[in-house]
């Protein structure tokens, strides 16, 4: 619903993400909206408090704490008896309150199959695509007890479990049937125990279809997919795997603890409910809508502490695809990005010595306690080496994601049957892309802009030339969801206050020698300075290049390699210039290779890092 | 901002505590409200079904199947015990020579016969399955064939990190004072069936040779994590745990790394030593977060009423005890002498809110109070 502007002076939004709850104060003030104060209180998703309210009311206490500083005004007040005062009276409270979530975390599945290695070992698969932790693969021959099947689906209370079983020309259905009367007698509820019941989702064979309504409807929220298993030599995994994801977007993620009462706070100026927006849902709308303005090909990505999304719109038809990877973010999922990406891949980030023994446990105590922050260079520079790796994962599974054709099948022979994959052609071209946002913890807050520049374009390895700009404070949530109250107010905001842009990444596609010319550049920057080098293959050049303005550049890519026009071809843009400026990386893409020894490795970390201004120069040597 | 809210686990001398004890299939409940019970009393029970054992017959008899009905010893719904013949032919011109016959390979019951295929299924005996109580105390609710409500007051320690199921044992002190590192050699056979406590680490060798000793837990301030990947022989990548199969229970109370055991979390166990405690590892870091527990029982008077307290919210307040929980000084423990309010530079150079702390060691620092836990006095 749509409200008038004059109806709405002073809006509250918060976004409760897994670890933090982030609250923002819009207000209009001589004469125009704008994001004046932000707040921000650990998510209260632990016992004693358990009660995601409380994380929202602490965030609002610090917001009218800082708005009574701000306006040198002691009255103002935004919460009376531990509630938020809606509508707004003078310097009592506010016309709205607003809130978009993604308390609820990761997503931990379960899946069953009939024989486990066969629609056993499918139905893992597609959970795993689809960006799950599988908890457990319970199997009719997996050798447990019935009870010990049902114990397990208790304790461990997944947030969804998804059921594969017998090809569709079985002869018979009966296991899984019966694995079915397994989970019903388990009587799974949501973990948090909230205004919906356990989404089920059914990918077995379509025999059985009748018998698992009668045996599951009524218990659990059941969902029937296609078999993702139809035949012994085929598996089916997209329709599965793309039920997960929706479910889990539109349904889990969201609900926490307390959700129920937040439900019941998020009231426009008439006091009608304005429902909570999914997280991911409200920065997909900023996205496209930001494409759609521009006429754009984007790429957005928001980290958070346990899910990391991706937001692409690409090819002429504005193709829009969003994806959460379940299991990748910078805190409660921090030890994932570690089990999944590896030690290794981490180091290949780290410009000193680390005993790997004290990074393993770094990582391990952020999970355990989320909230915390680096205080420490070294800290900071490790959370960051992670990050890119959360980054570059969850864009690999975008990819996967964003192909032209939903649900491709794969067939293959019987010997094949074993170790299939997905497979798709992605739409995802990182040569016509226009722009890359970052939005979430670790890129809004770096202390430094130059940081967030290297960890995007590190993770993501733009080529050719890319516009890159970030959400100034994260609040692309706070404004999607604004949007559904006043479309105006939000695009306002964000056009002010939001999306910054912070400099251009030009880099050629292709790997040459080292030592050979990668790129010649001719740069006539708003000063009337000149920037031309020669640059040689494995390097970066940072030009400053001021926010508002452009440079305007010639840039022939080396032998062999391409810049979007062609191998060898030259081209001329006019670069976006911001709070980091124009970066020229010729270090190579496509592959994009770094040394693995450390003696030849870590040189050349400090080298570009102190080229980027990434971190104090001191502290680098 | 005098004050603000800060995570902190519960360590306290006092507190009522609820278990719910449900079968994973309805039973038969055996205690009754109000029953004092014990943790290792059993309070409901039921019996699955036994496994399925198919038996060809009428192959091993030698006869075709369509005959097997005339040489069959049992029918659908006996009971049988292993040896026991089930079919045997005649013998030799029904003589009685050379008879062949099948005996039961296991003790159960006959499920079904098929004159098509010659099989025979039969069915072991139903599994029985108990459910305990876990924690000394009195049951407040029974639910009518699933389970009951134990409720009882006692000393009270959450861990953060664990592995492993219940458990229950007498605490044994193995650690002098709280920064001890666990040494194996302590670990000797009269620490089987207790709960060991270490103080700031206990390393693999500890864990294996409590494994080996069968020490039922271990309670350390910390472990690494190095360690845990080759105990288990798998990263942990998300924390959900407590169905680890390792031998012994383990509850860590301060995090990874060797980490001073917080004093009065040692001071605790210290008080309670030779006393019967439960222990469970079971943690889920997410939304609805689970941390595992230590509980020690308190004697409860006669018709004492049980009230659980109203959760509190800890706060920072001038004076408060804290734990610094990042580094650096990561670990230490002390007192909020000051609560800044505008925005610091630290290190990183990340603009953040801080406090002063006058750390145990006599030290007065600043650090980002996102950085800190409160310790419950």
């Amino acid at each position: 619903m749509q409200y008038e502007k004059k109806k709405l002076t002073r809006i509250i939004a918060t976004d409760c993400g897994s670890t933090t709850t982030k609250a923002i104060l819009i207000e209009f003030v001589d004469g125009e909206y704008r994001q004046t104060v932000r707040g921000e209180a650990p998510t209260t998703v632990e016992a004693p408090l358990n009660d995601v309210t409380r994380g929202v009311l602490n965030a609002v206490q610090e917001l009218e704490e800082l708005a009574r500083l701000k306006y040198n005004n002691p009255n103002i007040t935004l919460i009376q008896d531990a509630k938020l005062v809606i509508p707004r009276n003078g310097d009592i409270g506010s016309d709205a309150y607003v809130s978009t979530s993604s308390a609820g975390g990761g997503l931990q599945m379960m899946v069953t199959g009939v024989v486990a290695k066969m629609t056993g070992e499918s139905a893992e698969r597609a959970a795993l695509g689809a960006g799950a932790i599988v908890m457990d693969l319970i199997a009719s021959n997996d050798q447990r007890l019935d009870h010990e099947k049902i114990e397990r689906i208790r304790h461990l209370r997944p947030d969804m479990i998804l059921m594969a079983g017998h090809t569709d020309n079985a002869t018979s259905n009966k296991h899984v049937i019966e694995m079915a009367e397994l989970v019903g007698a388990a009587d799974p509820k949501p973990r948090l125990g909230s205004s919906y019941k356990l989404p089920v989702i059914y990918a077995g064979t379509i025999k059985a279809r009748e018998d698992i309504e009668r045996t599951l409807g009524n218990k659990v929220g059941l969902m029937i997919t296609e078999n993702l298993r139809p035949t012994l030599e085929r598996e089916n995994l997209g329709p599965a795997r793309d039920e997960i994801h929706n479910i889990f977007m539109e349904h889990v993620m969201q609900q926490a603890p307390g959700y129920n009462k937040l439900m019941a706070w998020t009231v426009g100026p008439d006091l009608k409910p304005v429902p909570i927006m999914p997280t991911p849902a409200a920065v997909g709308n900023i996205m496209q809508t930001i494409a759609k303005q521009e006429n754009i090909e984007v790429l957005g990505v928001d980290i958070g502490g346990a899910t990391t999304d991706v937001f692409s719109v690409f090819t002429d038809e504005h193709i829009f695809n969003r994806t959460v990877s379940a299991n990748l973010g910078m805190s409660y999922s921090i030890s994932n990005i570690l089990a999944s990406a590896g030690l290794d891949n981490i180091l290949r980030w780290v410009p000193f010595d680390i005993d790997v023994k004290e990074l393993r446990n770094m990582i391990k105590n952020k999970m355990i306690r989320p909230t915390t922050i680096p205080a420490l260079f070294k800290e900071l520079v490790l959370e960051q080496a992670i990050a890119k790796e959360a980054l570059r994962l969850a864009f690999v599974q975008h990819k996967e994601f964003a192909v032209s054709l939903k649900g491709t099948q794969k067939s293959s022979d019987i010997a094949e049957a074993f170790s299939q994959s997905e497979s798709g052609d992605t739409i995802v071209n990182m040569l016509t892309l226009d722009l890359m946002v970052g939005s979430g913890g670790v890129l809004s807050h770096a202390p430094r802009r130059h940081q967030t520049m290297m960890m995007m374009i590190d993770a993501f390895l733009p080529e050719g030339v890319t516009k890159i700009a970030v959400d100034s404070i994260f609040m692309m949530p706070h404004l999607g969801v604004l949007a559904s109250i006043n479309e105006e107010i939000a695009t306002e905001v964000f056009n002010k206050d939001c999306m910054v842009y912070i400099g251009s990444c030009v880099a050629p596609v292709g790997k040459i020698k080292e030592g050979k010319i990668a790129l010649e550049a001719r740069i006539e920057l708003p000063d009337g300075t000149v920037f031309e080098e020669k640059i040689p293959f494995g390097e970066l050049r940072l030009i400053p290049c001021p926010a508002g303005s452009f440079g305007k550049a010639t840039l022939k890519p080396g032998r062999g390699l391409d810049l979007g026009a062609g191998k060898n071809q030259e081209i001329t843009a006019n670069l976006i210039g911001g709070g980091v400026g124009i970066v020229l990386d010729t270090r190579g893409r496509r592959p994009f290779v770094i040394p693995v020894e450390a003696a030849e490795r870590v040189p050349r970390l400090i080298k570009w890092m102190k080229e980027l201004k990434a971190y104090p120069q001191e502290l680098l040597n | 901002m005098a004050q603000a809210y800060s995570a902190g686990l519960t360590v306290t001398d006092n507190i009522v505590l609820r278990k719910d004890r449900i079968l994973p299939l309805k039973g038969e409940v055996l205690v009754k409200k109000g029953d004092r019970v014990k943790a290792n009393d059993v309070v409901a029970q039921t019996s699955l079904p036994g496994n399925v054992v198919p038996f060809k017959v009428a192959n091993k008899l030698g006869v075709p199947a369509e005959m097997l009905g005339n040489f069959l010893k049992i029918k659908v719904g006996d009971e049988i015990k292993k040896g026991q013949v089930i079919a045997e032919t005649k013998g030799l011109f029904g003589t009685g020579w050379f008879k062949t016959a099948v005996k039961s390979p296991i003790d159960g019951e006959v499920e079904s016969i098929s004159a098509a295929t010659g099989n025979a299924v039969l069915r072991e005996p139903r599994i029985p399955v108990q459910i305990k109580a876990f924690i000394d105390g009195i049951v407040t609710e029974v639910i009518k064939d699933e389970g009951v409500v134990v409720e009882n007051r006692s000393a009270y320690i959450q861990g953060i990190f664990g592995l492993a199921g219940e458990t229950t044992g007498q605490i044994k002190m193995l650690a002098k004072s709280p920064v001890d590192h666990l040494d194996p050699a302590l670990i000797t056979p009269d620490c089987k069936g207790k709960i060991i406590v270490a103080g700031a680490l206990c390393s693999l060798e500890a864990i294996k040779k409590a494994a080996e000793v069968g020490v039922n837990a271990i309670i350390s301030g910390g472990v690494d994590d190095e360690d845990l990947k080759k105990l288990l022989g798998y990263d942990i990548g998300v924390a959900i745990t407590g169905h680890e199969k390792i031998g012994v229970t383990l509850v860590i109370t301060e995090g990874f790394g060797p980490i001073t055991m917080a004093k009065n979390t040692f001071d605790l166990l210290k008080r309670f030593e030779g006393q019967q405690a439960s222990v469970h590892g079971f943690t889920q870091i997410r939304a609805g977060v689970m941390r595992p527990e230590v509980i020690i029982p308190l004697p409860l008077g006669e018709g004492e009423q049980l009230v659980a307290e109203e959760a509190k919210m800890s706060s920072l307040e001038i004076g408060s005890l804290i734990r610094v929980i990042r580094q650096p000084n990561f670990g230490e423990i002390g007192r909020i002498t000051e609560l800044p309010e505008i925005l610091t530079k630290v290190e990183s150079e990340t603009m953040v809110r801080v406090l002063k702390v006058k750390l145990n060691n006599g030290k007065e620092v600043l650090t980002p109070r996102a950085n800190v836990e409160v310790i419950a006095e």
